[in-house]
């Protein structure tokens, strides 16, 4: 289970609306460690204050094939809104949004892959490793959630094939 | 191994059912959680293929009872002794093994040889299933002459050594040279090139071992040769381990122009992954860079550079006899193209100044044991789809399953691959639950009749958090023990 981000290299634009609020709230602090409940307990605590916040809903196809429904606060990253929600994603956000191990590769429909934030170079680096790459990959934990993608549905790859593997394939044995 | 334990733990189970067809990824937990009996895993070596391995047992098993076993007293394999100090963010995995070993149906026995301590036969004898997640210790050799000379080190001792591996703490290599070689053109290769030029106001925020900061920064070393027998078509580096070379503060790229022209029209088509890697290399070597860049570039004290096409032939002594002075090296030319073309010696030679080798050609897996089929050619666990030929009960998976190759998050996958299959064979009955089994009960007697004294993970969070304190008084996330002895003593063993 993934922990919230600590030390993430969110995208500059993707500043949670908790983070800015002038009461303290968990959300913005590092719940490392502190496991699921405080994760919703931390929701809970958002939702309380924050009643004026955008709710947008989300959905995550699974590897399985199965569809999980997601509600998210403007601002969250795709990453945080599974942590926080508590999606059962095997495997998710290894590196905990720093930029580091692409299991947060999620794949998207090709208009709202358009209307996505540009995408950054480190951030294609690191995507250039994920497992089963698509024309309209992004990784979870650069993409953070807007007003206008409400409804939006995202797909966990399946493919179980990895790039890095493929460029292994020819190589020369000693 | 004289090592007859004399232990009857186990009994021979009823004759074993081939396993029927796969259920559905998500139909076990359910299935299982109506069974009374519980199946004893365990899993051999506590890297990130033993604990993803363990991590989706427990997940979709739950009454799983998995123990994770450990040769050295220390968890998390390479993640500790192998991933760069400047990477911590890599190491964050490290908080999810953390949750895993604390699952009440998780256990971890650090210190513990599996093969010497405890052999895997006893394992299988203690656990309805056994995964050999050990990894790959060893490292490939270049088989040249004068290998062995002093000033040559592989790639794989010198991390264990700026890692605190405490095998490789007296390695004390020699950087007295200006000149290094770093023979391969993968990632450890980028690596050992950047710990060795990183200024080292940014080393000394790492978790590096002071011994090995002290000794860098001391060296005299200028420049490092990054040596590929294939051309600049065939690194095995990744990009985003490139880029973070090109921009390495206080360095500037060597790049002959030459080895890159016309390659940007080559790659138009490759896969994404081949193409901007190449990109980057024809950009850094051909365009000219921008104004702050140029300005790094012509500031720079030390430099970093490719060289394509070189296989290496002999490490030539120096007068001495006893230390390198250069390398010699055979110039190849391509047969075929794209990644799977060959290096064949064109006749030429060339030779090469330099007292430090550093050879990164790759690690090696070595057979635990004479009772588990290795395939020695592949340097693996034979194995379908983690299943050991010929062997029950026997699991394999990460490094030591597919070779010496993928990153953390390849790992994973093919841990989780692993997991699943023994989830198979439980549902199908493959691996019966009436034989009932003893898991550490047993082996702990074992353990003790053999004077080993297993390190437990709340024994190991005590080493951590002297650790931590260590390194917090010098500005580091860590200072790692490196010595075993002192590990446990500080445990009180
Ligand atoms: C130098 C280096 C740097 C790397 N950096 C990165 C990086 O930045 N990012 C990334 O994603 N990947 C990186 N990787 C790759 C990554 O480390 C591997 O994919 C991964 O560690 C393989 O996991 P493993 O569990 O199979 O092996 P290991 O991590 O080697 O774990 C094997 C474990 O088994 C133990 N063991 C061995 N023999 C026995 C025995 N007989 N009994 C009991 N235990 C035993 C070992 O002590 C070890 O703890 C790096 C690899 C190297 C070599
Ligand atoms: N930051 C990271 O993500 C990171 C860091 C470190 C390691 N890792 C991963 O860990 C794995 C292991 O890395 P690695 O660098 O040890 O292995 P690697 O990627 O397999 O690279 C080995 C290099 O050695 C060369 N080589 C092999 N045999 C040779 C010989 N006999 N003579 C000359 N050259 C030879 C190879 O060239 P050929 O192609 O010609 O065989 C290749 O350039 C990789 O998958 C790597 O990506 C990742
Ligand atoms: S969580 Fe690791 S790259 Fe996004």
């Amino acid at each position: 289970r993934p922990h919230s981000p600590s030390n993430s290299k969110r995208p500059a634009n993707c500043l949670s609306l908790s983070e800015e609020s002038p009461i303290p709230c968990p959300h913005a602090g590092c719940m490392r460690g502190t496991g699921v409940a405080m994760a919703q307990l931390a929701v809970t605590f958002c939702n309380f204050f924050d009643s004026s916040v955008d709710r947008v809903t989300v959905h995550f196809i699974n590897k399985d094939g199965e569809k999980l429904t997601a509600t998210a606060k403007e601002g969250e990253s795709l990453l945080e809104v599974v942590v926080n929600q508590n999606l059962d994603i095997d495997g998710f956000g290894a590196c905990e949004g720093t930029l580091a191990c692409s299991t947060c590769h999620l794949i998207f429909e090709k208009d709202a892959f358009r209307k996505l934030d540009p995408i950054t170079d480190e951030e294609l680096d690191m995507l250039d490793l994920a497992y089963g790459l698509t024309d309209t990959s992004r990784l979870g934990c650069q993409v953070c959630v807007k007003k206008a993608m409400d409804g939006l549905t995202v797909r966990v790859p399946t493919e179980v094939a990895d790039i890095r593997r493929e460029l292994e394939v020819g190589k020369q044995s000693k | 191994m004289a090592m007859s334990s004399g232990r009857v733990c186990w009994k021979w189970g009823s004759p074993l059912r081939r396993p029927r067809p796969a259920a559905g990824w998500r139909g076990f937990s359910r299935l299982h959680s109506t069974a009374a009996l519980a199946p004893q895993i365990c899993v051999v070596g506590s890297g990130p293929a033993g604990f993803y391995t363990a991590q989706h047992l427990l997940k979709h098993h739950k009454l799983a009872q998995v123990d994770i076993y450990e040769k050295l007293p220390v968890p998390f394999g390479l993640v500790r002794f192998g991933v760069a100090p400047d990477h911590p963010e890599v190491k964050n995995v490290i908080n999810t093994f953390t949750q895993t070993a604390h699952s009440n149906r998780c256990a971890y026995y650090g210190n513990v040889t599996v093969g010497k301590d405890v052999l895997v036969k006893e394992l299988k004898q203690a656990y309805h299933a056994v995964v050999l997640s050990y990894g790959a210790e060893d490292n490939r050799v270049l088989g040249i002459p004068g290998e062995n000379l002093s000033g040559v080190y592989s790639a794989r001792a010198f991390v264990g050594w700026y890692n605190g591996l405490p095998e490789n703490r007296d390695l004390k290599p020699d950087l007295n040279s200006e000149t290094a070689v770093v023979l391969g053109q993968g990632n450890v290769a980028l690596d050992v090139a950047r710990v060795l030029l990183s200024p080292l106001d940014m080393l000394r925020k790492t978790d590096i071992t002071e011994g090995s900061l002290a000794a860098i920064a001391g060296s005299k070393l200028k420049r490092v040769w990054l040596v590929g027998r294939r051309g600049p078509l065939q690194v095995a580096f990744t990009i985003k381990e490139l880029r973070e070379m090109i921009n390495l503060p206080g360095t500037r790229p060597l790049l002959d122009p030459a080895d890159f022209t016309g390659l940007g029209d080559v790659v138009k088509d490759v896969p994404r992954p081949r193409r901007r890697l190449t990109e980057l290399m024809v950009k850094s070597a051909l365009e000219k860079p921008g104004e702050k860049e140029a300005a790094r570039w012509a500031s720079a004290t030390k430099e970093w550079g490719l060289k394509f096409q070189r296989s290496p032939l002999e490490v030539l002594p120096a007068a001495d006899g006893k230390r390198a002075r250069g390398i010699r090296m055979a110039i190849t030319s391509l047969e075929g193209s794209g990644e799977s073309a060959r290096a064949v010696p064109t006749g030429e030679v060339e030779e090469f100044e330099c007292g430090l080798i550093l050879s990164s050609i790759g690690y090696r897996s070595r057979p635990i044991d004479s009772s588990v089929p290795f395939d020695s050619k592949l340097g693996i666990i034979s194995n379908s789809v983690g299943r050991v030929q010929g062997a029950t009960g026997l699991y394999c998976s990460g490094w030591v399953k597919r070779g010496p190759t993928g990153v953390i998050v390849t790992t994973m996958n093919d841990s989780f691959d692993t997991a699943q299959s023994v989830l198979e064979d439980l549902q199908s009955g493959l691996l019966n639950l009436s034989d009932s089994k003893e898991g550490f009960e047993c082996v702990r007697s074992i353990l003790h009749s053999r004077g080993v004294q297993p390190v437990t993970f709340s024994d190991w969070e005590k080493i951590d958090a002297a650790e931590v304190a260590r390194g917090r008084l010098v500005g580091k996330p860590r200072e790692k023990i490196v010595d075993f002895q002192e590990m446990l003593q500080l445990i009180g063993h």
